[in-house]
């Protein structure tokens, strides 16, 4: 961040200013959470120095799922159908493996309507920044329980969700995800550098962030409120992220930090608070998560890492270039191929069908 | 005896998962290369193995290769179908049975041939499970024998299917030997039934329709194909997995120019074609009914935000679950309309297996021209049935990957708005991810939007965006394939048909016209419909349109496109499940002609 525009504005790497990552005006709540997180997308896409036109914004429906129209303008968005934003994302990068994606998605929609297609993703790791705006309530159809909602938590009007929540982390890392992490809209500190580490992993990244709902849940009661959330935070660690571009100028004591390699060569370090946490190891992560529910903590912070899990366009033996635009020559066969099948359906040495029922 | 030369249908009755196909294959393939025109129709249950299955082969002279309807060769080697299956057949006709089986009473104008076929079984292995499974080879050498298919076509058609594996070849070979010699030793011949080559199939080939659909993909130069297992359409992804394997990876690098995603359901596979369209892909699916049922909101967010795809749809018999393995055209009022709000989809129609390779590469340039999912509709008689056809011919034409516009081309336009209709066909441009130029950035959604792709719940730009779409769909009118007509001078009474009718509907026209009634007809093969539909209703006093589902819905089509003449249009309808045949189409016009001509039958 070194350089800036004649007018003064501070550059990235690329020479864009943080403007040039600004998306349209937000339309959500004054005060909403994800607002916050849009905010931290940018500041974070811009201090990673992510080029634009390599970003695809996916997401659902629902308030969280508005959000990509607020960040990287330059960038093409696609805002999907509700809870389906993981097959769009399967899709895209099945065509065009050089874009990086940045999903956004809601309880709602990830955890009611789109848990099947949330958990495919995962299993199948396709490379996603998968964040979740959790604030355990339907904002846009007026304050009905998410899935995420906690049991004891309360509506506006008193009413007690009695149901268990669903931990979206938990089942992550259940299925395999390589990145799991929780934080905070209002920790602004932790949530940017996990996103940067998050736009550097090459498999799924789900971030859960809590992100309250001024409008609906931020009333007493509410677990997810304001007041709950900071009151309950329980951080992990500290998290500084130090970009492959970047040289290493901070210097840790033995002992007091955990330090993650991304693929990339950019580095994660977690600084040790209370208690020294080991996230690359799921058996633990899981218990950590359920004790943390028992005790009504919100820990945040990097539950779980492994950049070395199995990888999607590995697994699916795809050519180098995006499939989208190869041209005609490679992917048509030439006439003797035709001609080759014919005589086997000719002569009827070709495979006879399957038939089945 | 009078000789019935290539002019038979053979019906094997069968257990399925007992191995009977290849046998029946190997017969269907014999004849065929004896040159007579054949065709092969499966009928087999919603099942593993256990259950009653049969395969019906056409010999057909005059070359009609529909389904028949009543049969004149039966193969009994089921036993608990068997009564039902002796009973369906009328004097005159041949049975074929295992002798193990229990036959009720036969009349005596029935030409029974028993087969101690276990018994034959015995001196060719001593393997139980082989035994069971080769059987089936004896009632081909039988089948061989008594109608005269020459025992080289026989070992030629096996050495197709079986050359690499020399045991199980020479095991088959001696179980064809075996039904031959006991023929000739012990049952002499009593039926008329004769295969004499002819010079008919020479240069065709017997292909699938789903295989057929699998190739036109490939050569369409599809990347990424997704799907969820369904019967009846899991052979065309099946069969195109098998040849993007062998002729779409890089010889060096092994690597492949396609990816295939099995997804964990039908609207995550119409996701994952939308994501990849948007991206640029050719993308495709395929699926049959309760798939399409998944697809609705998804199809209509691809029509609204306009993304190509390609989906196809083996219709078979619904409503619901339905009957899974049998075949129908229910679907297309449903395809034609999916989704909620004023959505329409431009759909082809094939009805031959060439057209099945055709219009998959068609459905694939009207996407990406129209920038909107296309569905091709086949169905199960035509995408799990042998059909003969010619060979399928090499695209002539480069590909239309429609109105791109990539960084060169944004670099030339001073402003880019993504539903801007720039040339007044309805059709904007479009930029995809990953081009450089700001310019081409926009954001795509199902909710309301302008012509520069901003959200909006304005009334005007709601409406002037629905009016361009249906401009659009007027273009997507021009673009489909156009009818072919099959005009007769003089006649009264029109027929039209769509997809696997077309088979049923030549022979029927051929049997009508030897009673006197002279047709001209019409087969449609897209939606939208063409103007010329209309202008072919307003030529005949009387229109009969075939279709294989019960409410009609390819005539309350034609209807609506021709209010005026809305009451010339009658219906022949069939749905049972099993394919259309001629006789149901001739009993089911003469019904109403004789009515139209005040004849009381």
């Amino acid at each position: 961040m070194s350089t800036t525009t004649p007018a003064g504005q501070p550059t990235n790497r690329l020479g864009l200013t943080k403007a040039e990552y600004d998306g349209s005006k937000t339309t959500l709540c004054p005060g909403c959470g994800h607002n916050a997180i849009t905010g931290g997308i940018i500041q974070a896409a811009w201090e990673a120095g992510l080029e634009p036109h390599r970003v695809a914004k996916l997401s659902g429906i629902g308030c969280s799922s508005k959000t990509p129209a607020y960040f990287l303008g330059h960038s093409h968005g696609f805002n999907a159908v509700h809870g389906r934003m993981p097959s769009i994302a399967t899709g895209v990068h099945a065509a065009n493996r050089d874009l990086l994606l940045i999903g956004v998605s809601g309880d709602g929609d990830t955890a009611s309507i789109g848990l099947g297609q949330f958990c495919h993703l995962v299993r199948r790791n396709v490379p996603v920044v998968y964040i979740v705006e959790n604030n355990g309530v339907y904002g846009l159809t007026k304050g009905q329980f998410s899935a995420t909602a906690d049991v004891g938590s309360t509506q506006k009007g008193g009413k007690a969700n009695l149901l268990m929540p669903i931990d979206l982390c938990a089942i992550a890392i259940e299925l395999g995800c390589g990145f799991v992490a929780r934080s905070f809209s209002g920790d602004q500190k932790q949530l940017r550098p996990l996103l940067k580490a998050a736009f550097a992993h090459p498999g799924t990244a789900v971030i859960d962030v809590i992100s309250p709902c001024v409008t609906f849940a931020d009333h007493e009661g509410s677990t997810k409120s304001y007041a709950a959330v900071k009151e309950h935070d329980a951080p992990l660690h500290d998290i500084e992220y130090v970009p492959y571009f970047e040289d290493i100028t901070v210097d840790y004591e033995p002992g007091t930090t955990r330090e993650v390699t991304m693929p990339d060569g950019s580095h994660v370090y977690l600084k040790k608070l209370a208690e020294d946490y080991d996230p690359t190891n799921p058996t633990h992560a899981i218990q950590v998560i359920r004790d943390a529910r028992d005790e009504m903590k919100l820990l945040t912070g990097l539950l779980y890492v492994n950049t070395g899990t199995h990888r999607f366009d590995q697994e699916m033996q795809m050519i180098d270039e995006p499939l989208a635009t190869l041209p005609l020559e490679r992917v048509r066969p030439p006439q003797s191929v035709l001609d080759s099948i014919m005589a086997s359906y000719r002569e009827g040495s070709a495979p006879v069908g399957a038939g089945g029922g | 005896m009078r000789t019935v030369v290539n002019d038979f249908s053979i019906h094997v009755a069968t257990v399925n998962g007992s191995g009977s196909q290849t046998a029946n294959n190997v017969l269907l393939r014999s004849i065929f290369q004896m040159g007579v025109p054949v065709s092969g129709k499966n009928l087999f249950p919603s099942n593993i193995a256990g259950l009653p299955t049969w395969f019906t082969i056409r010999a057909s002279r005059d070359g009609w290769i529909a389904r028949r309807g009543g049969h004149e060769i039966l193969v009994v080697m089921n036993p608990e179908t068997a009564a039902a299956d002796v009973a369906e057949m009328g004097p005159g006709t041949v049975i074929v049975t295992n002798d193990s089986i229990k036959l009720p009473p036969v009349a005596d104008d029935r030409i029974v041939y028993a087969v101690p076929m276990a018994k034959l079984m015995e001196s060719i292995t001593t393997d139980v499970k082989l035994r069971r499974l080769v059987v089936n080879m004896i009632y081909v050498g039988v089948l061989a024998e008594l109608l005269g298919i020459d025992v080289i076509e026989v070992d030629k058609a096996l050495h197709a299917q079986l050359g690499r594996k020399p045991k199980a070849m020479a095991l088959n070979q001696a179980a064809v030997q075996a039904g031959m010699k006991y023929v000739r030793e012990h049952l002499p011949k009593r039926d008329p039934y004769k295969v004499e080559r002819m010079n008919a199939t020479a240069g065709k080939i017997l292909i699938e329709g789903n295989t057929a659909a699998a190739l036109g993909a490939m050569f369409a130069g599809v990347t990424v194909v997704t799907w969820y297992p369904i019967t009846p359409s899991s052979s065309l992804v099946e069969a195109l997995i098998g040849f993007l394997e062998k002729y779409r990876r890089d010889p060096a690098t092994g690597k492949a120019s396609y990816a295939v995603i099995q997804a964990e359901d039908e609207i995550a596979a119409i996701g994952m074609v939308l994501g990849a369209g948007w991206a640029g892909a050719r993308s495709m699916t395929s699926t049959s009914g309760p798939g399409i049922s998944l697809m609705a909101e998804f199809a209509g967010y691809g029509y609204y935000t306009e993304i190509p795809g390609v989906i196809f749809d083996i219709q078979r018999v619904g409503p619901s679950t339905g009957l899974p393995t049998r075949t129908a055209q229910g679907d297309l009022s449903f395809v034609y309309g999916l989704s909620h709000g004023d959505t329409q989809f431009p759909v082809l129609l094939p009805g031959s297996v060439g057209e099945c390779y055709e219009f998959a590469q068609a459905a694939f340039d009207l996407a990406e021209r129209l920038q909107m999912p296309v569905f091709v509709l086949s169905d199960l008689d035509l995408g799990m049935n042998n059909w003969m056809s010619d060979p399928f011919t090499y695209p002539e034409k480069a590909w239309d990957r429609g109105k791109v516009l990539d960084d060169e081309a944004l670099a030339k336009v001073a402003k880019f708005e993504r539903y801007r209709d720039v040339d007044g066909d309805g059709i904007p441009y479009r930029t995809l991810p990953g081009a450089k130029d700001w310019k081409g950035t926009y954001f795509t959604r199902g909710s309301g939007h302008d012509e520069a792709a901003r959200y909006t719940e304005d009334p005007n730009a709601y409406v002037r965006n629905m009016d361009r779409l249906k401009r659009k769909l007027e273009t997507a009118r021009t673009m489909v394939p156009v009818p072919e007509v099959f005009p007769t001078n003089g006649a009264e009474i029109g027929l039209i048909a769509y997809g696997s009718s077309h088979w049923a509907v030549v022979e029927a026209r051929a049997e009508l016209a030897a009673a006197g009634v002279r047709t001209s007809y019409m087969r449609v093969r897209g939606l939208p419909l063409p103007a010329s539909v209309a202008e072919f209703v307003k030529q005949y006093d009387r229109v009969y349109v075939i279709e294989q589902n019960r409410d009609a819905q390819l005539a309350e089509r034609i209807r609506l496109e021709c209010p005026d003449r809305a009451v010339r249009i009658r219906s022949v309808l069939h749905y049972d499940g099993l394919p259309l045949d001629a006789r149901s189409v001739v009993r089911g016009v003469l019904a109403h002609e004789s009515v139209a001509q005040g004849v009381v039958k």
